[in-house]
């Protein structure tokens, strides 16, 4: 028999029961569009997570002062911090580290004009740039010279440029920050969204003496709440980090036995676990979608076994005119594929649609990939062929006399 | 082709039985006969005789529980469900008493069904259908559905469709059984003409005399029996 004819008798059985084949597909349509949605919103999030991990900088640890106690708060030890300048700079000259920058973070106000902004302020050092490996819109960064006599030079976030300058050219400009008044000699490189959720483009950074001097407490002077490093390479992570605690230890004097006043994290492998799970939460959300895809696919055998028995006399005079039993069992199983097919299809543009919106009017990242839209078609073939097959070879089975016989 | 003298249809104590609450029910108890080439035959006897039973299991739309059956030579006990799909196909057209039209299909379509399980293209069946509908008097009725269709004109499209694959049998299972005297004339016709000018061998299960009488041979079932089989005049059409 001719493939063409199959797909002609198929397509006419289907349209005869209009209604039927549209609520079967629904099944094939709604887990179709469930499995496209949840993945592009999970590849969304892997997608999203992964630019933030780039825009962090690699191969990172961070050092704050305070030990972590073992349920993870972390313990007091007093207000000023217990790393210094020249700890960072020790461990800069360690063999495994590329570059070390101690942080002072803070909050204030910023004014240019008649505007205000408030925003997070980093004072650090030009290391800081190497680490996070952030580079320059316009204008520079501050130099260690700036830093050695603490000058009154920023660097800004594009955020904190826009909302600040408009289209202005801001390098050369004063701002003040906390009273203080400050140039900015830079804009930093747009980065977006931290693994944390923060715009890392709303920020400003200053040498971290001036920070201390002029807008934090005086209190805190030579003294860091973080350092972050860079290790130089991700295979000498382990050795750096054995290398920082033996010189940490050594510098603040913690004998045997005593508690460390400072914790080092690696930031990198941190990275990797919400990688993964994000990974496995896109997983997940596809696994459920896939769900409904089955239950559809179900749909798709109830009506297929329900069309058998309604048809049993249609079957028999066929095999009466010579349909083979093959004939049968693949009008069956064409008719069970052309409506996953055609589901599946319907599904796809609901599915896109779908996440379409979801960007829109969520503002959630999503990402439809080919191979996202190509698994589901494959999936949605499958779901056809495994769940036609059954109620298919029932029709072939019959027996050509029985099957006249009924009704 | 056959070998002259070789019958076309040959039976040997055929039997088939049917199970039942009550046991097995014998609804033919060692039937034989011949039938040739060309022949025009007609099957008689009571209702409940075997008529049907018999037809079905010469139309290879049913196997015999017992005794053998050889169409054109061939043991068709041996013959795989491909096999008999094939000659159900090719040498083999079944004329219903109900029609067994498809409802959904239009005359045109359900004629060019049996082409289409013989794997000819569509334009070409299509085509070769129209032609059929034309021989059996239907020309201009070919995109009706058979609900639009008189009973009459039904059995003519089951006909047409009969003969779609120019099969070289066709049985008949009480053809008339549904139609008026009218009409039962004009498939009568329709049959005597294919019979005669065509060759076509005809077996037609009647309980009408004056159906019967349309055949050359006349064949009377009994409980499962046969209890004639004679020749006869036939009647000027
Ligand atoms: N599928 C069946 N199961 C059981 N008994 C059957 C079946 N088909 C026919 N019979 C019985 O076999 C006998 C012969 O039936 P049938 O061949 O249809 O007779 P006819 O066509 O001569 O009226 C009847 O008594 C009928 O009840
Ligand atoms: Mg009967």
């Amino acid at each position: 028999m001719i493939f063409t004819s199959l797909f002609e008798t198929a397509w006419h059985a289907l349209t005869t029961h209009r209604m039927r084949s549209f609520l079967t597909m629904l099944g094939m349509v709604i887990g179709v569009a469930a499995v496209i949605l949840m993945l592009a919103i999970g590849q969304g999030a892997q997608a999203m997570v992964r630019s933030s991990i780039e825009s962090m900088g690699s191969n990172l640890f961070i050092i704050m002062s305070g030990a972590v106690s073992s349920g993870g708060a972390r313990v007091a030890t007093g207000d000023a911090p217990s790393l210094t300048f020249d700890d960072a700079d020790a461990i800069r000259d360690l063999p495994d580290i590329m570059a070390s920058a101690p942080v002072s973070p803070g909050g204030a106000q910023l004014i240019y004009g008649g505007v205000n902004w408030n925003t997070s302020v980093y004072g650090t050092t030009p290391d800081y740039a190497v680490v996070r490996n952030w580079s320059m819109a316009s204008g520079s960064f501050f130099s260690d010279a700036d830093v050695r006599r603490g000058a009154r030079v920023a660097v800004i976030g594009g955020v904190v440029a826009r909302e600040l300058f408009g289209d202005e050219d801001p390098v050369g400009k004063i701002i003040r920050i906390k009273q203080a008044p400050f140039e900015v000699i830079g804009v930093l490189a747009s980065k977006g969204q931290s693994l944390d959720g923060r715009d890392q483009d709303d920020t400003v950074l200053v040498p971290i003496s001036s920070a201390q001097q002029k807008i934090f407490s005086n209190t805190l002077r030579n003294r860091a709440r973080f350092i972050m490093v860079q290790a130089v390479s991700e295979k000498r992570m382990d050795a750096a980090e054995a290398s920082i605690n033996d010189l940490l230890r050594s510098r603040h004097r913690i004998g045997l036995g005593q508690d460390d006043d400072f914790t080092v994290r690696n930031l990198t492998a941190l990275a990797e676990t919400a990688a993964s799970t994000t990974r496995i939460m896109s997983l997940l959300l596809g696994a459920i979608a896939a769900i409904s895809l089955v239950v559809g696919g179900i749909g798709i055998m109830n009506i297929m076994l329900v069309s058998v028995t309604e048809r049993t006399r249609e079957i028999g005079i066929r095999m009466a005119i010579g349909a083979r039993r093959r004939d049968v069992l693949w009008q069956f199983l064409i008719e069970a594929l052309t409506l996953s097919l055609i589901g599946c299809g319907i599904g796809l543009l609901f599915g896109i649609g779908g996440a379409w919106l979801v960007e829109r009017l969520a503002g959630l990242p999503v990402a439809v990939t080919p191979a996202s839209v190509l698994m589901a078609v494959g999936v949605s073939f499958l779901i056809g062929v495994f769940f036609g097959f059954y109620p298919a070879r029932r029709a072939a089975g019959l027996d050509p006399i029985d099957a006249l016989r009924s009704q | 082709m056959t070998t002259p003298g070789a019958p076309l249809i040959e039976v040997e104590n055929l039997e088939k039985d049917y199970p039942t609450g009550a046991g097995v029910f014998q609804a033919l108890r060692g039937v034989s006969l011949r039938i040739a080439e060309g022949e025009f035959v007609a099957i008689m006897g009571a209702s409940g005789s075997g008529k049907s039973t018999f037809m079905n299991l010469l139309g290879c739309l049913d196997r015999p529980t017992r005794g053998s059956y050889h169409l054109d030579g061939q043991d068709v006990g041996r013959l795989s469900s491909d096999q008999l799909a094939a000659l159900r196909n090719r040498e083999i057209g079944f004329v219903f008493q109900g029609f067994n039209l498809l409802p959904k299909l239009t005359a045109l379509d359900n004629v060019a069904l049996p082409l289409m399980y013989a794997g000819i293209g569509r334009e070409a069946r299509r085509r070769q259908a129209q032609a059929m509908l034309e021989r059996v008097g239907l020309g201009e009725r070919s995109h009706h559905t058979p609900l639009q269709l008189s009973g009459g004109q039904q059995q003519r499209v089951a006909i047409a469709r009969a003969l779609a694959t120019r099969p070289r049998i066709i049985f008949a299972d009480e053809p008339t059984g549904n139609l008026d005297s009218e009409t039962s004339r004009q498939v009568m016709d329709l049959f005597s003409q294919l019979n005669r000018e065509e060759g076509i061998t005809l077996v037609l299960v009647t309980h009408e005399a004056d159906i019967a009488a349309y055949a050359r041979r006349c064949i009377r079932f009994q409980d499962g029996r046969v209890i004639e089989d004679v020749a006869q005049a036939e009647v000027a059409a």
